[in-house]
């Protein structure tokens, strides 16, 4: 299986699929090497968001780029990966809230985006089945649901239509550099050489910066994640409480998606993230408040994931200062589903021709040379044990 | 009940945590009281053994914290998480002994789905429970032990119409069990219960293949072919149909227990050693831990009891254990034997019609299965066959697609059965209720 390819893709998740696909239909030849399945970790078990609103004001050129891929994703994919564009209601429930709805609102709309600023009047007319301790909700019609369990999967598949080649169960050992070329080390399929490496490792993905010296601090955890039985579809946008305590949404075929906080740590040297009972309820408890039609509603199937999270709560993207030909994209901080096409598109910009239009300074790994100041979200989202 | 009333005897105050609203497993499941059934026509000569087993454990009620009707969801940092009246609470344990029974094994037929199919077990429960049948004609059909012993206790208590096809042929099981020397209790129960069948006049047909069960929106007839190849039709309005059981594992595997795979079962058990504990302070006993069967599961409910009781310091009399040890082993063994004899039909999981139903939960056939180990990337592994075509992802989380799902997908992947792995829980290991969470901090 070794041999020379332009570009190595470690990370089989969402990031690496899409930059396979973008460079494969560049006419790149490309070579993703994943150590479990395609999509099996934060790619494949995230909450599905492809949400616009209230995003880091940094990101929205590359979530709007993001955003335009998921739009035609299925023609482009060939299949179905359950795309809704469902909308997305951002909830406040006390005053001080309002206020940062607002902002995010203005922000979003000085990127041209769409945003309802919707009262309680409006909030009881539209959706009556929501509690009557809102205060106010801001709506972006443009944000959109899909599965992310069948994304990977079929990006991936697309890639393959194109050209690249796609490997399972082949983990990374070791990176080398000699004569201008990356020499990839795996214990089952042989070595790789290749002129271009992207690092899409996710949660692992400092690992692997590490050894090209650039040191990043990164932690992982997962959100509590839980869904009901199937019930009446009522509830048609993806709904998030502003002050980050849960998300959910529903699915036209019934069951309801929920997504709580604070976040748990992952499993010392594990692959998955085991939720501890404490913080279903909790969430089980905060959704029963904001709909109280659900009170009765059963959870049926839990899980989380392992997200690889970074102190400023935003992505590692953007070529190495370490190494030339070295690109790092992971470190999405639980957000990386909605712009992960945006990356692919991104890095293979950075590859074929060396530059990019969409303006990625920020999310550049030199920050982490000098003091990350943590975002506040660490503090308000997290467990104390997760957010070390 | 055995390790409580173990417990309970060297003076420690157990709780029993209980989903079921009487104590007892199903093998010895007390009969609901508010109806008027005799024990002994249910038991038959295992009725001594029900009877003591519920007389010690009620005269021992002063000393165990008894908890029926409630539900253990999820075990987590030391304390068992049970839903009860709808109520979600903790309930802190020093050491904790898992002992959740098993459920039926099934392989799908087609027709498996129509109303009037019950699961052999729930054949056993609708009678101990609610005192009724499931039909007036019903059919046992499958491959266990346990067919002969149901089909038994509905014609002890007068249910005339009655059939049992079992899949495995007579000679396979003499054949299966001729080499063991000691052929414990129910190697000749079996052959009792067969003949008490006879005599009664139900008819037992072995070594058949189960074609369809058959009916428009409910059962209505039973087709198989015999042992010749010849088709045979039987008309029935309920069929009650098993291959054999497959423990419960979810609490195992929330409390830390590691798992190895069993061959001869094809089935993944928690790791234990021969006292069932499979961590500190964790045992693992009864049929969650091993197919043993009742005589086995109060065996070893004892043996984990004395065992827990010695790392927790308190002291035991010497030997105590080994007598039950060897007990337990020697059922386990037993067992396997059986399960050896009773073919689990795994080769029925490549030639089952796309079109039957695998996951009743959330509607997934044999086909979707097919269709997604086949496409390009497609997945060879349990989970990831859940999270692609959502089989085992509904209410029952598994528990009784998942054997059949593991087959399909082995057998769909041309992959051994032990490399498709092994569906992962998290809690809530039943469905859980929004309002449980109300009383939470």
């Amino acid at each position: 299986m070794a041999g020379k390819t332009q570009t190595v893709i470690v990370g089989g998740g969402l990031i690496g699929a899409f930059t396979a696909y973008f460079l494969a239909r560049h006419g790149q030849a490309v070579t993703v090497l994943e150590r479990s399945f395609v999509g099996a970790q934060s790619s494949g078990a995230n909450f599905g968001n492809l949400r616009l609103q209230g995003r880091d004001p940094r990101q929205y050129p590359l979530s709007l780029r993001a955003q335009a891929i998921w739009e035609e994703f299925e023609t482009l994919a060939g299949e179905s990966i359950e795309y809704h564009r469902t909308g997305h209601l951002y909830i406040a429930r006390q005053d001080d809230e309002v206020d940062k709805l607002e902002h995010h609102a203005q922000t979003a709309r000085g990127h041209g985006l769409e945003i309802e600023m919707l009262g309680t009047a409006a909030l009881a007319a539209r959706y009556p089945y929501l509690g009557r301790d809102i205060r106010a909700a801001t709506f972006c019609g443009r944000d959109a649901t899909a599965n992310p369990r069948l994304a990977t999967p079929a990006v991936m598949r697309a890639a393959r239509r194109l050209g690249a080649k796609v490997i399972e169960h082949c983990e990374v050992g070791s990176i080398g550099h000699k004569g201008g070329c990356f020499e990839i080390g795996t214990r089952t399929h042989g070595s790789f050489k290749a002129d271009h490496l992207v690092n899409a490792a996710g949660a692992w993905g400092g690992e692997i910066a590490a050894w090209f010296g650039e040191k990043v601090p990164m932690f992982s955890a997962g959100p509590p994640q839980f869904v009901t039985e199937p019930l009446p579809y009522i509830v048609e946008p993806s709904m998030q409480m502003v002050d980050g305590s849960v998300i959910f949404r529903q699915i036209p075929r019934g069951n309801v998606i929920v997504a709580g906080y604070p976040r748990t740590a992952s499993e010392a040297g594990s692959s998955r993230t085991l939720v501890p009972p404490a913080k279903t309820l909790s969430a089980m408890q905060t959704l029963g408040a904001i709909v109280p039609a659900l009170g009765d509603a059963h959870v049926i199937r839990v899980w989380s994931g392992v997200e690889g999270y970074l102190l400023d709560m935003i992505p590692i993207i953007g070529p190495s200062s370490a190494r030339d030909g070295l690109f790092h994209a992971f470190g999405c901080c639980g957000h990386g589903f909605q712009i992960a096409p945006g990356i692919g598109a991104v890095l293979c910009d950075l590859i074929s021709t060396g530059s990019t239009q969409t303006p990625i300074e920020a999310f550049h790994i030199d920050r982490y040379r000098g003091d990350v100041t943590a975002n506040e979200k660490i503090a308000r989202e997290f467990d104390q044990s997760a957010a070390r | 009940m055995s390790a409580a009333i173990t417990l309970a005897k060297h003076g420690a105050c157990p709780v029993v945590i209980s989903d079921a609203p009487d104590a007892g497993g199903q093998g010895y499941r007390k009969l609901n009281p508010h109806i008027d059934l005799d024990p002994r026509q249910i038991y038959g000569p295992e009725y001594h053994r029900y009877e003591s087993l519920n007389r010690q454990f009620s005269e021992l009620l002063h000393i165990i914290d008894y908890r029926p009707s409630t539900l253990a969801w999820a075990i987590y940092g030391g304390k068992a998480h049970v839903l009860r009246d709808g109520q979600a609470s903790e309930i802190p344990y020093r050491g904790l002994i898992l002992a959740p029974g098993a459920t039926d094994r099934i392989m799908p037929v087609p027709g498996w789905t129509l109303p009037g199919v019950f699961s052999l077990g729930a054949a056993q429960i609708a009678l101990k429970d609610q005192g009724c049948f499931i039909g007036r004609k019903v059919v046992f059909a499958g491959s266990s032990p346990l067919l002969l012993l149901a089909a038994l206790q509905y014609r002890r208590l007068g249910a005339t119409d009655l059939a049992v096809l079992d899949t495995t042929g007579f000679s396979r099981k003499l054949l299966a069990l001729a080499g063991m020397r000691h052929a414990p209790r129910t190697f000749a129960q079996g052959l009792s219960y067969m003949r008490e069948l006879k005599a009664l006049g139900v008819p037992v047909r072995t070594g058949v293949e189960l074609k369809e069960i058959e009916g428009r929106n409910r059962v209505s007839a039973i087709r198989f072919a015999a042992a010749s190849g010849k088709e045979h039709r039987i008309g029935c309005d309920a069929v009650a149909l098993g291959h054999g059981l497959r423990s419960e594992t979810q609490l195992a595997e929330l409390a830390g227990c590691s798992f190895s795979f069993d061959p001869a079962l094809r089935q993944w058990f928690p790791k234990s050693d021969e006292n069932g504990r499979a961590g500190e302070r964790l045992y693992v006993t009864g049929d969650g831990a091993g197919i043993g069967g009742a005589e086995a599961a109060v065996a070893g409910g004892s043996l984990a009891a004395i065992a827990l009781l010695e790392e927790l310091g308190t002291p035991v009399k010497p030997g105590e254990k080994s007598g039950l040890q060897s007990k337990v082993s020697r059922l386990r063994r037993f067992q396997k034997s059986l399960a050896r004899a009773f073919n689990w039909p795994h080769e029925q999981a490549a030639t089952l019609p796309d079109d039957v139903i695998v996951c009743r939960c959330e509607n997934v056939t044999a086909g979707d299965i097919r269709k997604a180990a086949g496409d390009d990337l497609g997945p060879v592994e349990v989970n990831r066959m859940k999270a692609i075509t959502r089989c085992g992802m509904g209410r029952c989380q598994g528990r009784f697609c998942g054997p059949a799902l593991a087959e399909i997908t082995a057998a769909a992947a041309g992959q051994p059965i032990e490399t498709v792995g092994r569906l992962r829980a998290q809690a809530p290991v039943k469905p859980l209720p929004l309002s449980a969470a109300r009383s939470e901090p």
